[in-house]
């Protein structure tokens, strides 16, 4: 059994919660690039300019890329032979994240009653922990600080399975349309279809950890993502909904089985700061 | 690209000449508020009190930055959606406001207030916080100074990088930008 501490937790989430916030993982900046060059409209040219530089700021200057710091959201996959000593996985890190977040001068954005909106008095927290078991003895924690423009526009709708395939990419194209320039595009496009009411939703975020230009082991859904890429691309809402081909940097899809009479389908969209960390202990 | 230098408050003549589309560099005074502070405005609206501000030719970025470094003016700065604060805004262009900044879609009784009272909603890029700060030279707390982040502040800004999306006669960039993108392309 491998003993993973406490301490040991609070100290690589604090870090994670920075790193995320003020280094744009290279796999975004290398699409900013890419994008750059196939960008057909001037000011989406000069807004995917704007993103470099300000990626480049946040970096060298450890400041955040964007105000909203985001919500911290953790997959964290945890080996059975694994344990953790000193108290439990999720006070761990809470504690990890209020520290990371404080000492960082990133901004604490949780309220503690969403109807009353009082804030929460945990600087930044509580956060959202999915823990997934998995064979070994080693613990890999998935970090996002996942903005809320994006949050906002994503989506949950159970298709008809009649809908089929056609039915995705209509839901997929119109959800993408109706956001525009609100979710910050261009956009990471997380999908999760199959599995039940929430379990979809949990994919589409899911998806969205896998970095930018990996596609799908299944070669039904890499063609997929592919093509949604080109037809999402072609919508013209561009860089910041500016106009221009730049739309989506991005779009991953993840399926699981279902109930034969449903078609779960959620669409959980991220902006261009896309930040996502990952640690293995 | 170019850009026209704007100053805030925006002068009527130079606002009314402002087209949709067009870049635009702000230098001057701008004010913050988002969510928490446009409900309190607004409750103060509803009890006949003032605005802790006087509005009138003023305008409101839409921002709740990230707190200071030491030896920062300010810390991240980028705009928020403001289609959140749609509810409170045609009471606030009804006393005077004329400019907003921050990101994303209006509804439609907000673009109908802006026609009606000739004003302008400005886009900044959103996620580019980093950068926009370095625009900031000043800030200073005005109200609601217990919202943290969410509190209205007075901020003297330098060539503040933004675009006019929805002009003074309402032409609205989100749709014309998209448009004229599609239709250069289909001729292509």
């Amino acid at each position: 059994m491998k003993i993973i501490t406490y301490g040991e937790i609070v100290e690589q989430v604090a870090k994670m919660c920075q790193e995320a916030n003020f280094d744009l993982g290279q796999d975004v900046v290398e699409a900013f690039q890419t994008a750059l060059k196939s960008e057909n409209s001037e000011i989406g040219k000069d807004i995917l300019e704007q993103l470099i530089q300000n990626a480049d700021i946040a970096k060298s200057e450890r400041v955040p890329m964007c105000q909203d710091t985001g919500v911290s959201v953790f997959i964290v996959e945890i080996g059975q032979e694994c344990q953790v000593s000193g108290g439990s996985i999720y006070d761990a890190i809470n504690e990890g994240v209020k520290k990371g977040y404080e000492e960082g001068y990133l901004r604490h954005s949780i309220v503690d009653h969403p109807i009353t909106r009082e804030k929460s008095k945990g600087y930044n927290t509580p956060s959202i922990i999915h823990i997934e078991m998995i064979p070994g003895d080693e613990m890999i924690i998935h970090m996002s600080a996942k903005g809320c423009g994006s949050e906002n526009m994503s989506s949950l709708k159970m298709l008809k399975p009649s809908d089929g395939l056609q039915g995705i990419k209509k839901y997929i194209l119109e959800t993408v349309a109706k956001a525009g320039p609100n979710a910050c595009p261009p956009l990471v496009v997380g999908v999760g279809i199959g599995g039940n009411f929430e379990r979809c939703a949990y994919l589409a975020k899911k998806s969205l950890f896998r970095p930018i230009g990996h596609r799908s082991e299944r070669p039904e859904l890499a063609q997929l993502e592919n093509e949604l890429m080109e037809e999402i691309n072609k919508l013209g809402i561009g860089p910041q909904g500016m106009g221009g081909n730049t739309t989506a940097l991005d779009v991953k899809i993840e399926i699981e089985p279902c109930h034969i009479a449903a078609l779960p389908v959620a669409i959980n969209l991220n902006c261009h700061a896309s930040r996502h960390k990952e640690v293995r202990l | 690209m170019s850009a026209t230098k704007v100053t805030s408050p925006i002068e009527e003549n130079i606002l009314k000449n402002l087209e949709a589309g067009e870049r635009v560099l702000i230098s001057g005074t701008i004010y913050t508020a988002r969510d928490a502070a446009h409900k309190r405005m607004s409750e103060a609206l509803e009890k006949g009190e003032d605005l802790p501000f006087d509005i009138k030719g003023q305008t409101i970025y839409y921002v709740g930055p990230t707190p200071a470094k030491p030896g920062q003016i300010i810390g991240s700065a980028g705009p928020t959606t403001s289609g959140r604060m749609d509810k409170y805004t045609p009471s606030l262009l009804d006393r005077g406001l004329k400019g907003m900044i921050g990101k994303g879609y209006r509804s439609q009784e907000v673009i109908d207030s802006m026609k009606k009272n000739k004003a302008v909603y400005f886009a900044a890029i959103g996620g580019s916080g980093a950068l926009i700060t370095r625009s900031i030279k000043a800030m200073e707390v005005i109200a609601y100074e217990d919202l943290g982040p969410e509190a209205i502040y007075k901020l003297t800004v330098e060539d503040f990088p933004a675009v006019v999306i929805i002009d003074s006669n309402g032409a609205d960039w989100y749709q014309l930008g998209k448009q004229q993108f599609n239709d250069q392309h289909t001729r292509q």
